[in-house]
């Protein structure tokens, strides 16, 4: 078979109409590829691990603060006592240390900030230690800061699940309520044209722009943030391939029977937004309360995102990701034969 | 012209072959046939008892106001609608049969489509043409609608006369037995309209059966070997269009307005003319139906002088189907 011949098949010529309007419209790549990565970009800028703060504390007399200063994470400030006093309240100082009869001494601080409660152990810490106290058991520390453990770490799985549910969504809906306004749904099956050709040709192009898509912001996470990908890639590609016809056969459910763009992202935003929100793509879909949970996980958004962290930061095989995957095949089948039920192509 | 029409030959000499085919042996007497056809919208009656036969290599028009049932008659003869009653046969052959066998042969042109605008027209035509087992090449049915020039543009870039001839375009791709065309000039400014007249009288000319619908009177007239004039979902009258016109047993319409003097015109006595048939009033313009166009005129002139009424405006025209449509109504064809 030649390379037209294969062109001619109503199937490539439909899945290129799909490529050329997609790659025709610049809005469409902006929000599909530079979007996700601006957002990785910018919030993996603005969560990005800092060296740990030094805590700021007063000591009254210089003797004190001698005593603290050995102890680098505290920064000491020596006050008068009124002056200590002051910087405590507003804030300025964590800790104030201030000498007591007989040789004791007193912290006043919040016991409600965990600033103040730090300060207390570092503080006295040193003071112990400058008075001669010997630790009884000889500790040292290992610092872990490694990828894989931090914002970006959790971020960019996130973002991923999020731009795989939009792109799918908001492809599959615009296009199809758009074709359908514009009654070219139905001039097109007013010729022999198969009409399941004609809903394949969406999935066959939605699957290609995958692997752009993911690529683009997997790329971009390991190279800028060094996030990983700790399972394997092949997983990786059936994980992703499953999440996008589940959220693919949502958008055909959506733009199932709309019959104008407006009524059509109403729609979209009203299933997407809550997944948005519940389904972990900024912060742990955990912080939610517990009996809300078992909804939470039922979310086709919930179950990407939490099979794709897995796979990504502690390299699980998809055989530890089966009910993620469970979720997204019955939203799959669900959505799907709704939809073949519900198509209007008209 | 010659040219285009001697493409517009070679590009259906296939379909030709097939059409001689059917009509020897058992082919079917008529490439459409509309019985007893109904339609009902939620509360409104479109299509109400048709009849229609369409002719093997005839150009059938459905002409008819706005609301008259034609789009609803012709999508559902496209297999696009479903009839709540009737039989529909098309190419001797039914919808609920041989559904996949008619889809490709027959060329549709619908109402209100709009093609994808960031397609270029030949993608468009090479996408309608992937659908067809057979049919001309993309190239040569975009030279064929006269849009060589135009076939590295964007669709969202092409005239409104342009776009037409383009939806023509995908209508033909397939090589179609039989050519569907819903309303196609309604939109354009003349110089389009009668681009497009050319294009469909090629086709006529290459022996394809067309069944179209027009609210156009002069379209219908210039393109249609037989119409059916329809009105609230019925087939009024059914004729070539000299027919229909002759039906009416008049030749001429006569027109005339008396400007102010209007109110004091005595239209009892216009109708004594002799060669006068009917004489109607309608803001302020008189109009007529004649038979002897050189013995009425005169006669009037001398009628509205004794009268004693100035004339403001005359005028005269043959007979054509808007004043069939008005005689069978009473209505005009762009009334709604």
């Amino acid at each position: 078979m030649s390379s037209t011949e294969w062109a001619d098949h109503p199937l490539a010529q439909l899945t290129l109409v799909r490529f050329r309007e997609f790659w025709r419209e610049p809005e469409a790549i902006f929000w599909v590829f530079i979007f996700p990565v601006l957002l990785a970009a910018g919030l993996g800028l603005a969560f990005r691990n800092r060296p740990p703060d030094v805590l700021g504390i007063a000591a009254v007399t210089p003797e004190l603060a001698r005593s603290l200063r050995q102890e680098k994470l505290l920064d000491v400030e020596q006050l008068s006592a009124p002056a200590a006093e002051e910087a405590l309240r507003t804030g300025k100082v964590a800790l104030l240390a201030a000498p007591a009869p007989g040789g004791a001494v007193v912290y006043r601080y919040d016991d409600t900030n965990p600033e103040g409660r730090t300060a207390r152990m570092l503080a006295d810490g040193a003071i112990q230690r400058a008075a001669g106290r010997a630790d009884p058991v000889p500790s040292s520390d290992r610092l872990m800061r490694e990828p894989g453990s931090r914002y970006i770490d959790f971020l960019v799985p996130g973002l991923l699940g999020m731009n795989l549910m939009g792109s799918a969504i908001w492809g599959m809906g615009f296009a199809i309520v758009d074709a359908r306004r514009k009654k070219l749904m139905k001039r097109l099956i007013a010729t022999p044209m198969p009409r399941h050709y004609y809903l394949l040709s969406f999935v066959l192009a939605r699957l290609l722009l995958l692997v752009v898509e993911v690529g683009v912001l997997l790329g971009f996470g390991a190279w800028v943030f060094q996030v990983p990908v700790r399972g394997s890639l092949l997983d990786l590609a059936l994980l992703c391939v499953l999440g996008s016809l589940a959220f693919s056969a949502l958008g055909l459910l959506i733009a199932s029977r709309a019959q104008t763009i407006e009524a059509a992202s109403g729609l979209m935003n009203t299933v997407m937004m809550p997944m948005w929100i519940v389904s972990g793509v900024f912060f742990s879909a955990q912080r939610f309360p517990g009996a809300l949970q078992p909804i939470i996980r039922a979310l086709p958004l919930t179950a990407v995102i939490d099979a794709l962290r897995a796979h990504m930061l502690q390299g699980a095989g998809l055989a530890q990701v089966v009910p993620q995957l469970g979720v997204l095949g019955v939203w799959l089948l669900v959505c799907f034969t709704l939809a073949l039920k519900l198509f209007r192509w008209r | 012209m010659g040219l285009d029409a001697e493409r517009a030959r070679r590009v259906s000499a296939a379909g030709r072959e097939r059409d001689t085919k059917h009509m020897s042996g058992a082919a079917p007497k008529a490439a459409l046939c509309v019985r007893n056809l109904r339609k009902a919208y939620k509360d409104v009656v479109a299509v109400d008892g048709l009849d229609l036969e369409v002719r093997w290599g005839e150009c059938f028009g459905l002409l008819g106001p706005n609301g008259a049932g034609k789009t609803t008659t012709i999508e559902i003869c496209e297999g696009l609608t479903a009839a709540d009653s009737g039989d529909v046969e098309v190419l001797g052959l039914l919808w609920n049969a041989h559904a996949t066998e008619l889809r490709q042969r027959l060329g549709i042109q619908l109402q209100e489509t709009q093609l994808s605008e960031k397609l270029t027209v030949m993608e468009t035509v090479r996408l309608f043409r992937s659908f067809f087992r057979r049919g001309p090449e993309p190239s040569e049915v975009i030279a064929l609608v006269q849009l060589g020039e135009k076939r590295k543009s964007r669709v969202g870039s092409l005239s409104g006369g342009q776009k037409q001839r383009l939806a023509l375009a995908c209508a033909l791709v397939g090589d179609p037995d039989f050519l569907f065309l819903d309303e196609p000039t309604t939109g354009l400014d003349p110089q389009a309209r009668r681009q497009l007249w050319d294009l469909i009288e090629q086709f006529k000319l290459a022996g394809r059966t067309i069944l179209m619908t027009t609210h156009y009177m002069d379209e219908a007239e210039r393109l249609c070997d037989r119409v059916a004039i329809m009105d609230h979902g019925k087939a009024i009258a059914v004729g070539t269009p000299r027919e229909l016109i002759a039906s009416i047993g008049v030749e001429q319409m006569v027109e005339f307005s008396a400007g102010g003097a209007a109110q004091a015109l005595d239209v009892s006595a216009l109708g004594r003319i002799e060669g006068v048939h009917e004489v109607r009033t309608e803001n302020g313009t008189v109009r007529m139906q004649v038979t002897e166009l050189h013995q009425a005129v005169p006669a009037l002139l001398d009628e509205l002088d004794r009268q004693g009424v100035p004339l403001t405006e005359l005028r005269t025209h043959s007979a054509s189907l808007e004043d069939v449509f008005v005689i069978l109504t009473g209505r005009h064809l762009r009334d709604e």
